[in-house]
């Protein structure tokens, strides 16, 4: 393996060539001004971007800032994204919306994305990422974009707010654990598989808040929104991000003109490294309550689920969609079948392929993009007792409606087989 | 400082239900651990302590996470670990967040005194005196002055 080739992405030092330094270190060390730094010291970094949605942003920080009589440092790095209470069906939600408008508007946000679909797959779907970039969001969700070679993670509200006003944010340098999958996935299955094993396996908090970082030929393979999908759940694995090093596959997606290659010195030191066979992995499912109550999905072939749910960032991204239409081609769904694609993008590139009609042939439900059910929003919160399957990436006690409904996680083929099958049923039984 | 102790990997759903988030505080925390405790918010006085196993916070960006518990009163946080992202939360918030090792030692109804700048608990109901992790140095001034709004208005000096 070659050294990095530094292609300055943003402003700032470079990357020291003397010392080895994982993907994360490189990334952190850059945004704190600085040629290297080590797992555990803690170091102030400028932010690249700060990303925000209507729940967690305007309506929470405007109070603080007004307080303070502080404005943001740099309205070009700051994303606003509608997506948590869309549609807006109630006083408070429509209160929400108004005020996340009106706030853009009087701080001169320019990069706001009203009604477009979930803020994780719209802020790289609008070329808002680049490789290196060290970037905070207002969702726990937002090491999604360190698919992208990005230092990407989530904050709350007040410290969005510190980082509105001062541009900087404070973090201990981490240690990374490297997930290596060597091979290829098999087919029907996907990224969201391997991250419930890796979940179930090394628990919820196994990511130790620390970095972790996705390698091998098996993710090499994988397209970009796999790839997000594998960050996207390094929350879930209680890292404090997740990481691939950019490639062609990055450039690809996001346009750019040449590679930006951010990547791990070969020698940098990992907390832990775990390499795994990807052609062995099987289609998992996570039982009720926890992302870590995982099993190969031929232990759950007794579960009759009376809901089947694609939906959220980690499992409506257009490839989801296309994994769902693979199942669902020429199928009736047994079960309610309610769809809600990430992003109207995806969307849009989902009818020009075909593969919407696929699922509303179906007899699939479209729903808005937005966080929906998910985020415990909606019209269809899961009512008592309910059983229900889901692409999504949590199913705490209570999450997505009523305390006694049940969800079980798995990947959108997953999802979409045990909708036809009426029972959670393995894909690849079903696969086209 | 009775203390109210919970289990591994508690999540920012169960703290703060997802449904009440359009909501303020002040209606979000009678729903505080509604799904696994419904009487705790009502059960719950000024001064309290929760105690919790590892991963104390799991899932969500949400603030109200903590500020529910603060807004109950609740004096501190003890956990054997905390999620990263409820942790920062908590402080930001100037709710004190100690992670301590034996935190299974203090059983439920215990009355405990956390002292968060030096990591001293001591469980009054046993005489137990346990030796936790201080607030790291860099985030004690935060916390003493109530938090990261109030650090800040203090740092950029009050504007009225």
């Amino acid at each position: 393996m070659t050294r990095l080739r530094v292609v300055q992405t943003a402003r700032g030092i470079l990357p020291s060539k003397d010392v080895q330094q994982t993907l994360a270190q490189k990334i952190i060390a850059r945004a704190a001004g600085r040629p290297a730094v080590t797992p555990g010291e803690i170091v102030t970094c400028k932010v690249d971007l700060a990303m925000m949605h209507d729940s967690s942003g305007p309506r929470r920080v405007q109070p603080m800032l007004e307080r303070l009589g502080a404005k943001v440092w740099d309205r070009s790095k700051v994303v606003l994204v509608t997506d948590h209470y869309l549609p807006a069906y109630d006083d408070e939600s429509r209160r929400i919306i108004r005020i996340t408008r009106e706030w853009v508007r009087a701080a001169g946000i320019d990069n706001f994305y009203d009604e477009q679909g979930i803020c994780h797959v719209v802020l790289p779907e609008r070329g808002h990422l680049r490789p290196g970039m060290f970037a905070v969001g207002g969702d726990s969700h937002s090491p999604t974009g360190g698919a992208f070679a990005a230092y990407m993670f989530g904050i709350g509200a007040t410290e969005m707010l510190g980082v509105l006003v001062t541009g900087e944010i404070w973090l201990k340098v981490p240690h990374t654990i490297a997930f290596e999958f060597d091979g290829a996935f098999a087919p029907a299955v996907s990224a969201k598989d391997a991250m419930l094993f890796l979940i179930g396996r090394f628990g919820q908090d196994g990511g130790q808040y620390q970095a972790v970082e996705y390698r091998g030929s098996g993710v090499r393979q994988l397209p970009m929104q796999e790839r997000m999908t594998l960050c996207n759940m390094a929350a879930e694995l209680g890292a404090q991000t997740g990481l691939v090093a950019s490639d062609s596959v990055t450039r690809e997606f996001l346009k750019l003109e040449a590679l930006e290659p951010w990547e791990s010195d070969p020698e940098a030191p990992l907390l832990a490294h775990h390499r795994f066979d990807a052609a062995g992995l099987a289609p998992q499912v996570a039982a009720p309550h926890s992302p870590a109550n995982t099993k190969p999905v031929n232990e759950f072939h007794d579960v009759r689920p009376q809901l089947a749910y694609i939906g959220a960032c980690t499992g409506a991204k257009l490839e989801d969609l296309r994994m769902a239409a693979r199942i669902l081609k020429g199928r009736k769904a047994r079960v309610r079948l309610l769809v809600a694609p990430a992003s109207l993008r995806d969307q849009q590139s989902a009818e020009k392929e075909g593969i919407l009609q696929i699922l509303l042939d179906s007899g699939a439900e479209l729903l808005a993009n937005a966080c929906g059910i998910c985020a415990g929003y909606g019209a269809h919160l899961l009512p008592e007792d309910m059983v229900a399957i889901s692409s999504t990436a949590r199913n705490f006690k209570g999450r997505m409606g009523a305390a006694s409904s049940q969800v079980y996680l798995a990947s959108p083929y997953t999802v979409a087989a045990s909708a036809v099958a009426g029972r959670i049923c393995d894909p690849r039984e079903l696969l086209q | 400082m009775r203390s109210w102790v919970f289990g591994d990997n508690v999540d920012t759903d169960v703290i703060a239900p997802g449904r009440y988030m359009k909501f303020g505080v002040e209606e979000i925390a009678p729903h505080c651990f509604e799904a696994v405790l419904p009487e705790f918010a009502r059960s719950v006085r000024p001064g309290d302590v929760v105690v919790a196993g590892r991963n104390f916070g799991a899932g969500s960006s949400r603030e109200q996470a903590p500020a529910a518990l603060k807004h109950l009163g609740i004096a501190a946080l003890v956990a054997e670990s905390f999620a990263g992202l409820f942790y920062r939360n908590a402080l930001n918030l100037g709710l004190a967040a100690v992670v301590c090792a034996q935190a299974k030692s203090i059983r439920d109804g215990d009355r405990v005194r956390v002292e968060a700048e030096t990591g001293r608990i001591s469980n009054l109901t046993t005489g137990e005196i346990l030796t936790c992790e201080a607030i790291p140095p860099h985030l004690m001034q935060m916390v003493r002055d109530g938090g990261l709004l109030a650090h800040l208005e203090k740092r950029l000096g009050r504007p009225r």
